[in-house]
């Protein structure tokens, strides 16, 4: 059953369907998988076999009795550890949320269960989804399935690595500045961040409010589509959810017709601080959309230059905000209880116990940004610059269909390399993080190996707000366009775990 | 408007309810000096006619039917706390000893 591991939730969704294999086979064969692999890569943070075979039993139960399927049902999938999950483990990586059960669902996770989409377990990522590398987790670090040596990016390192090492098909991100899309460019692996809203919030582990956004995970973008479909819709249980339908994301994906799209190429996201092959590699894929009929064209963001500095004012203030309920009382750690220290104290020792040095980093930077005297200079001017990167996304927008940029400067980089130096850790994000500042949907889709390292670079697509299906209408062709030329999905050319 | 003192830093801890060594606070003080140097050029570039954006998708008056609905049982809300009491969280004192 090697096989079924390879092959794409597409592949498996027909094979389960047409009664071929059972959900129990297939769920078998990537808990097998993982139990084969995952001491190396630590893509999981927690599996639970049983449960994930019952539910895998239940789902072939109903498809034997007769039940009308989703379209995915059977089909396994990785959950990032930052969504709830009813009495399942949710720790965001974190020592202060360790044996926490949550006692409710996050809408993503319900959306998963009623399409009866299999979960296999909760995957790594950097503390409380801050980092690019997955090296802040609590639990130690996700190795890239590439070379086990470099990071797998971050936050999301784990769901990424999943899908790389073959040990999940699909895979649940977030991305609050990157966090889905950067680790999809260095893993060779597709990741979404729909537009600001699509996809509910309710039982995210708040990270910056105002920018994160769930979003699917997969290795192709048809299958990244169909899992966008399972997910995305009004939530009555969050406030800023979208209201509206959306077109078939699916059906975009199989368009394959670039004829006469505009494409519009940001100056300012691919310069200077981009890696030499990482460069070539988008240069050659701009070549092939021409190839394939799209309208390239360069358009100028000038405000972008700013938004690595006004996001990292307004993600420190949001999260020194939402952190601030990690407080010992009601759930999670608890330290110093011991009848003389009063409550404070408690407080102050839990946090300083149960936070690492990133989140905490990042809580003191914004509780800075947000103090009196410094409010308005800080806080008060990323705002103010957050707008200026709005107005240049409608100016590219008017003339332009999509934009596209490297989603990553780099390929990825030695485990350690950058963990004492936050500032070149940020640099990972700067083109990813105008998207989140602005709301719009962003896609990563692999284009190729640098040629200095032979590790997978990535080419971010942007929508504006409301357009994701134009990201798997352009994913989708092309990705179609590189397989033909390789004859091959990219991760064929990965080395054997 | 760089260099944050260590002094500063202690200030911060205390409003963020961290606990930290002094060799914390002076490692962090260094860190948050460099980052708060680098991210300070956001104020060149607005002029004070833009408006700030807190939201990126913004939506009003975002309401439910104001019927009751059931919510988390007390079993639930209080089956992952450190400590309990008479089906309520139990707390460490709120109030100094004179």
């Amino acid at each position: 059953m090697d096989d079924l591991i390879r092959r794409s939730a597409r592949e498996l969704a027909d094979l389960l369907q047409s009664g071929a294999v059972s959900a129990r086979e297939v769920a078998v064969a990537h808990l097998d998988r993982i139990a084969e692999v995952d001491e190396r890569v630590h893509a999981f943070l927690h599996v639970d076999r049983a449960h994930t075979l019952t539910q895998a039993d239940d789902i072939d139960a109903r498809r034997r009795a007769g039940e009308q399927m989703g379209p995915l049902a059977g089909v396994p999938l990785a959950l990032k550890d930052v969504l709830a999950m009813r009495g399942q483990p949710t720790t965001c990586g974190s020592k202060m949320l360790e044996g926490w059960r949550p006692p409710y669902n996050a809408t993503v996770v319900q959306r998963l269960l009623d399409n009866d989409i299999v979960i296999l377990g909760k995957t790594n990522m950097d503390e409380f989804a801050m980092g690019s590398s997955t090296e802040h987790s609590a639990y130690g670090p996700t190795h890239n399935p590439w070379d086990l040596t470099r990071i797998p990016g971050g936050s999301g390192g784990g769901s990424a690595a999943a899908l790389a090492a073959f040990e999940a098909p699909l895979a649940i991100g977030t991305d609050t500045g990157g966090s889905i899309r950067q680790p999809a460019a260095v893993t060779g692996t597709v990741g979404v961040k729909p537009t600001y809203g699509a996809v509910s919030r309710y039982g995210l582990v708040a990270l910056a409010s105002s920018l994160d956004q769930p979003g699917p995970c997969a290795r192709t973008v048809e299958d990244t589509a169909m899992l966008h479909m399972a997910i995305a819709g009004h939530d009555p249980k969050d406030s800023t959810s979208l209201d509206m339908p959306w077109p078939d994301m699916v059906a975009a994906a199989q368009r394959r017709d670039l004829a006469g799209v505009r494409v519009g190429l940001v100056r300012e996201l691919g310069g200077e601080g981009f890696q030499a092959g990482v460069r070539q590699r988008f240069d050659e894929a701009v070549a092939l959309l021409t190839s394939l009929g799209a309208d390239v064209v360069e358009v100028s963001c000038p405000s972008f230059d700013y938004a690595l500095a006004a996001y990292y004012l307004i993600l420190p203030s949001e999260c020194s905000s939402n952190l601030a309920k990690f407080d010992g009382m009601r759930y999670g750690l608890r330290v110093g209880d011991d009848g003389d220290h009063s409550v404070e104290q408690v407080m102050g020792l839990t946090r300083a116990a149960g936070f690492g040095p990133e989140v905490t980093r990042r809580i003191m930077l914004g509780t800075y940004a947000l103090s009196s005297g410094y409010y308005d200079a800080y806080y008060g001017s990323a705002q103010k610059v957050r707008t200026l990167i709005q107005r240049d996304f409608d100016a590219a927008f008017a003339t332009c269909d999509v934009l596209i940029s490297p989603t990553s400067p780099t390929t990825a980089f030695p485990l350690g390399s950058k963990l004492d130096d936050p500032l070149s850790m940020y640099l990972q994000d700067v083109a990813t993080i105008p998207v989140n500042l602005a709301g719009n949907a962003g896609m990563s889709l692999p284009i190729g190996l640098a040629p200095e390292d032979g590790l997978p670079v990535g080419l971010q697509i942007i929508a504006p707000i409301k357009g994701d299906a134009r990201l798997y209408e352009v994913g989708g062709a092309l990705e179609a366009a590189l397989h033909a030329a390789w004859g091959h999905g990219i991760l064929a050319e990965a080395p054997a775990l | 408007m760089s260099g944050i003192t260590r002094a500063e830093v202690a200030h911060l801890a205390k409003l963020a309810r961290l606990t930290l060594t002094d060799e914390q606070l002076d490692h962090y003080a260094e860190q948050l000096s460099v980052i708060i140097e680098s991210v300070a050029r956001v104020q060149e570039v607005a002029g004070a006619d833009v408006p700030a954006t807190s939201h990126p998708v913004p939506l009003v008056n975002v309401l439910r039917p104001d019927v009751v609905q059931p919510g988390l049982s007390n079993l639930d809300a209080l089956a992952m706390a450190p400590a309990q009491e008479d089906g309520r969280f139990r707390v460490p004192r709120i109030l100094d000893e004179e």
